[in-house]
């Protein structure tokens, strides 16, 4: 998705390479994060009430779509984060790229793990 | 040409600033903190996946973790998550207001500071007393 004017790209105005997506995610990754933070904490009481009860609630079809795209927008709003905090203080280069690759991978791990394992709590193993 | 112009300047690196060469005041505290918060809230993902995972795997792992998160380190990783979390997600929602246009004024950005980390403290304490009362 690109927000920006082609009159602006062609002027050399901005980000040369993708700042303003990273930026423009971050923030609606954030605005979701804190719409279903709402509806996690209004969760909490079934959550809270013991295997059965939390596993059959996880179950449903919506709040098992909801904690889905919950692990989503969360992972990914980490990686943002975290790929500003390693751009900005890690200034020895081989370090830098290999923590951008080392925190993506295990993004990716962490995704999948919450997947499957919502999938297997939604379909019952 | 004196010496000094040859020499490579050492300029003070970021975050290191905050201390010799910059005053620590309260915007640059909630800024540094929300990337603080952000860090360990990235550390406390592990109990998201261990939490997904045990609910998955069955009763007795279920047990297991239940047995973690209530005993005195899972309580206190459980109560530092949350305050990090309440704090990134109230002065996240500062930022956002910033984004608009909204509170850039040195004194409207200080009172939105302090109402953030009041909130935090006051949200927080009532969280864990809903949870205790809950008899969970």
């Amino acid at each position: 998705m690109n927000l920006r004017h082609p009159l602006a790209r062609a002027r050399g105005l901005g980000s040369a390479k993708e700042g303003a997506t990273h930026w423009l995610w971050q923030r609606i990754t954030a605005i979701g994060l804190t719409a279903l933070t709402v509806w996690l904490f209004f969760c909490l009481p079934y959550l809270l009430g013991g295997y059965a009860e939390s596993r059959s609630f996880l179950a449903q079809p919506m709040h098992a779509v909801l904690m889905a795209l919950y692990v989503l927008l969360l992972f990914y709003h980490l990686q943002l984060g975290l790929q500003v905090i390693v751009e900005d203080y890690i200034h020895t280069r081989w370090l830098e790229v290999t923590l951008h690759i080392l925190i993506k991978m295990l993004i990716l791990i962490s995704i999948l793990t919450c997947m499957l394992a919502l999938l297997r709590i939604a379909l019952g193993n | 040409m004196t010496q000094s112009s040859e020499a490579p300047r050492k300029r003070p690196i970021s975050p290191f600033m905050i201390g010799p060469y910059y005053r620590p005041q309260l915007t640059s505290m909630t800024s540094i903190m929300h990337r603080i918060s952000g860090v360990l809230l990235a550390a406390g993902t592990v109990l998201l996946l261990y939490w997904l995972c045990a609910t998955a795997s069955g009763p007795q792992e279920f047990a297991r973790f239940l047995d973690f998160v209530t005993g005195p380190l899972g309580t206190a990783l459980m109560i530092g998550a949350s305050l990090a979390m309440i704090y990134h997600l109230l002065n996240g929602l500062r930022h956002l207001f910033w984004d608009a246009g909204w509170g850039l004024e040195i004194k409207k950005a200080y009172a939105s500071g302090w109402t953030v980390i009041i909130l935090t403290l006051v949200a927080t304490t009532l969280l864990w007393a809903l949870i205790f009362r809950g008899g969970v």
